[in-house]
């Protein structure tokens, strides 16, 4: 077990760092001026070049990369060029809005495939598989971005049970946050639980015929005590590999889904800090989703071990 | 389980906003700071200017200037000086006296060598100042500049203190009738009323602008009920639906935005004005403003605000005919047109006009390849490097038309008689001699057909019905809040 951890994060250590310089080339490589930016269609040059040696512009590439490095090591992530803090204290406020709007959605993702996926295997070709597997179905063919907008206009224009967007922050009250977090997390929660149904049904299908299942079955159980107690724990291992994923996924992916409700998440930060070439702020957050990804592919292999004995051996499938 | 049923439904329907002496504004672009002083967003001037910072003078809704900090001033007969006598007992947000001493500090900071002031040009004039005593400051200029008045009431030369200056971007330390109260950056800016103001007192209590980005958000954000006012409303395509909801009031103003196909005119084969009086003919402006504004725009000739006394129509100049259009190519050398590329920078104006523009040219054979370009490429290529053919581009600068007598301007735009008038515009302190020159100036880059003139941009302006004294244009970028007050009509 020690050694597999340990293997793991050596290649977690080096995938951040490869991915650094990558980083940094790729936005060394973007042409635009942050401070061209900032200063407009009636900017003077001579404003321009105050404001580039104000925010250290003139440095060379080697040495931002550098300092950036140093920094970030340190815990000192930089200064935003466009909105003057501490480019931490924004990747702080827009992670609280993002990580629990991910884990909402993961958490209404799974509680509604897992379910799902086991009655339809459990009624495989019956009525109610094709139902809910032709619901799955057009549930992953639903833009989210669409959908998100149709809940929009009966939630919240007609029932005005919602507001349409917007984030009050955590200190207005943690109801008020879940509300305003609800319907962006249903829009993103629906496709993910699709995929998610069909990924679970087949692997307990796949499951369900597996030997030990069988000799369960022959012990005495009924399919449902077999797939319980045997089955379920097996037939995870593929849902959590597409979990972890998802996880990464809807934790940078959720650009759209911010921009429809006005949600200041870590998508919409990217997004306007690529567009104004707040380019510091770019280069942290793209570095901390990398970290993100492989923390939690870190943490599923561990689970992966959790669940299968076989990996704690240190012998992989 | 009835309980829990009762606290699901009570969490639905809990009101998100209880309080009806307070607003909630739309706001499309979020400020990237909150310092006017630096830097050129129009949206810190949409969210500061007038309600937390304030200059010696202010300009109106109309464009006009009013007295602002400075109660009244003399000019001396030379058009020299000017005396500005302060408001006494006016104090900053943070409690500290304002002086003569923060004036002197404030145009200081800005014409300094480090300034970051987007405006610098604006005190390059001034030659003295002289503190009289605190609430009497003479400012001294090289020659008389009879712009330099509306100038100090631009966002640019609001008044700050030597104290808070250096913070101003993130807590905005001000004079005004709001004062900052906190930026919940991505989502909203709260302000609350100023109750120490040292003039009238703000109608409401608070004002929180909210960053909406998407259009299609401001909508239905606006139809929830989550905001009271856009004071200029993303999206023209759904104005209508706001226009026959009796709750909604829609007011279309103009904005000091003039929209031009931007010509480099230093490139062949645009350096042929034969080739520029072509694609002047080629455009038609009804369609463009039907087609991408839907019908909410007026029509320019040239680059000047169309709700300015000293407007001229040109619109007439060079009306909507091919057949000229095409005489004139052929009279240039291109019988058959020519392929040149049209970048377009992100704004749903400028992709709009810009497909109708390509459109409109190939029916006199110049074919325009279009690039989109992000706001910072189209900056680098186009603003600072000159290396483009055509653009289209909104210039939301008030009272801009001096930016064609600067021969490194990305236009390439160097032409001696009209870089005299401006410097005699410049020089004359006499208001009808200016308004000649203002004049023709219009007509000189008209003629010249500098860059192709469309139409100015306007204001779309949409509140809930009985929110009262809300800016109609934007002859600046601002939307002073001070007079706005929500009608109680049950």
């Amino acid at each position: 077990m020690g050694h597999y951890i340990l293997k793991r994060l050596l290649s977690l250590v080096l995938t951040l760092l490869v991915a650094t310089v990558v980083i940094f080339v790729m936005i060394e490589v973007v042409p635009g001026d942050p401070a061209a930016y900032m200063m407009g269609l009636s900017g003077s040059t001579e404003a321009t070049e105050a404001l580039r040696s104000e925010l250290g512009l003139n440095m060379g590439a080697w040495d931002r990369y550098i300092s950036w490095i140093t920094g970030m090591i340190k815990g000192d992530f930089g200064t935003s060029y466009t909105y003057r803090v501490p480019v931490s204290d924004l990747i702080t406020d827009r992670t609280l809005v993002s990580v629990p709007l991910t884990i909402y959605a993961l958490i209404l993702s799974t509680i509604i495939a897992i379910p799902v996926g086991v009655i339809s295997a459990s009624r495989r070709g019956g009525f109610l598989d094709t139902l809910l597997m032709g619901a799955a179905q057009v549930g992953v063919a639903i833009p989210n971005f669409w959908f998100a907008i149709l809940m929009v206009l009966f939630f919240s224009t007609s029932l005005r049970w919602f507001s349409a967007g917007g984030f009050p922050g955590w200190d207005a009250g943690f109801l008020e946050c879940l509300k305003a977090l609800t319907l962006p997390a249903i829009s993103l929660a629906l496709p993910q639980a699709a995929i998610l149904a069909r990924v679970m049904r087949s692997s307990v299908l796949e499951v369900m015929n597996e030997d030990y299942i069988r000799t369960a079955r022959a012990k005495g159980l009924s399919k449902g005590q077999a797939l319980m107690r045997h089955g379920l724990r097996n037939a995870l291992i593929p849902v959590l590999t597409i979990l972890g994923l998802q996880f990464s996924f809807l934790l940078a992916g959720g650009i759209i889904i911010e921009s429809i409700f006005s949600l200041p998440g870590l998508g919409r930060l990217v997004f306007q800090s690529i567009a104004q070439r707040d380019l510091i702020v770019v280069k942290s957050i793209v570095t901390l989703l990398v970290l993100a990804v492989v923390v939690i592919t870190f943490v599923v292999d561990l689970l992966y071990a959790a669940v299968d004995p076989r990996l704690r051996e240190g012998k992989r499938m | 389980m009835r309980i829990i049923l009762c606290s699901v439904f009570m969490f639905f329907l809990f009101p998100l906003n209880i309080w009806a002496d307070g607003i909630n504004v739309g706001l499309q672009l979020e400020p990237p700071n909150l310092d006017p002083t630096s830097g050129a967003a129009a949206a810190i001037d949409e969210v500061v200017y007038g309600n937390i910072f304030e200059g010696l003078v202010r300009i109106d809704q109309n464009g006009e200037v009013i007295p602002g900090l400075a109660l009244f001033w003399e000019l001396s007969s030379d058009g020299k000086s000017y005396i500005f006598h302060l408001a006494e007992g006016v104090r900053f947000h943070d409690g500290t006296d304002f002086t003569a001493d923060d004036v002197r500090f404030s145009f200081d900071r800005a014409r300094a060598a480090n300034s970051t002031n987007a405006k610098k040009y604006i005190f390059a004039p001034i030659a003295n100042i002289d503190i009289f005593d605190d609430y009497t400051i003479m400012i001294t200029l090289d020659r008389a500049h009879p712009d330099f008045l509306f100038n100090i009431g631009l966002g640019d030369a609001v008044i700050v203190a030597s104290e808070s200056a250096a913070t101003n971007a993130i807590n905005p330390i001000g004079t005004g009738p709001f004062r900052f109260k906190r930026w919940v950056r991505g989502d909203r800016i709260e302000l609350i009323k100023n109750n120490t103001y040292w003039g009238a007192q703000a109608r409401l209590d608070w004002a929180t602008f909210k960053i909406i980005t998407d259009p299609l958000s401001a909508y239905t954000a606006m139809m929830a009920g989550d905001i009271d006012t856009f004071p200029n409303y993303p999206a023209p395509e759904n104005l209508f639906l706001f226009d026959r909801d009796p709750a909604f009031e829609v007011v279309v103003g103009l904005t000091a935005g003039e929209t031009i196909l931007a010509t480099n005119n230093k490139k062949t084969p645009f350096d042929n004005i034969l080739v520029r009086k072509a694609i002047a003919h080629a455009i038609n402006r009804k369609e463009l403003i039907d087609g991408a504004m839907f019908g909410n725009a007026q029509a320019i000739g040239t680059h000047f605000a169309p709700n300015h006394p000293d407007y001229v129509d040109l619109t007439a100049l060079y009306p909507y005919d091919l057949n000229k259009a095409r005489g004139y190519l052929r009279e240039a050398g291109f019988p058959n047109g020519f392929k040149a590329s049209l970048k377009l920078p992100p704004p749903i104006y400028a992709r709009r006009t810009g497909e109708l523009v390509a459109n409109q040219l190939s029916r006199v054979g110049i074919h325009l390849e279009i690039e989109n370009m992000e706001w910072a490429q189209w900056i680098d290529q186009v603003l600072r490097n000159r290396n483009y053919d055509l653009t289209v581009v909104s210039h939301v600068e008030p009272m801009d038309i001096n930016i064609y007598a600067n021969p490194n301007y990305y236009f390439g735009y160097d032409n001696a008689d009209f870089q005299k008038i401006i410097s005699d515009i410049d020089k004359n302190g006499n208001a009808a001699g200016r308004a000649a020159l203002y004049k023709e100036a219009q007509r000189k880059i008209a003629e010249d057909a500098v860059n192709g003139f469309l139409f100015q941009l306007g204001k779309y302006g949409v509140w809930k019905r009985g929110v009262k004294g809300m800016w109609r244009n934007y002859p600046i970028r601002s939307n002073d809040l001070r007079d706005v007050y929500i009608e109680d009509n049950g």
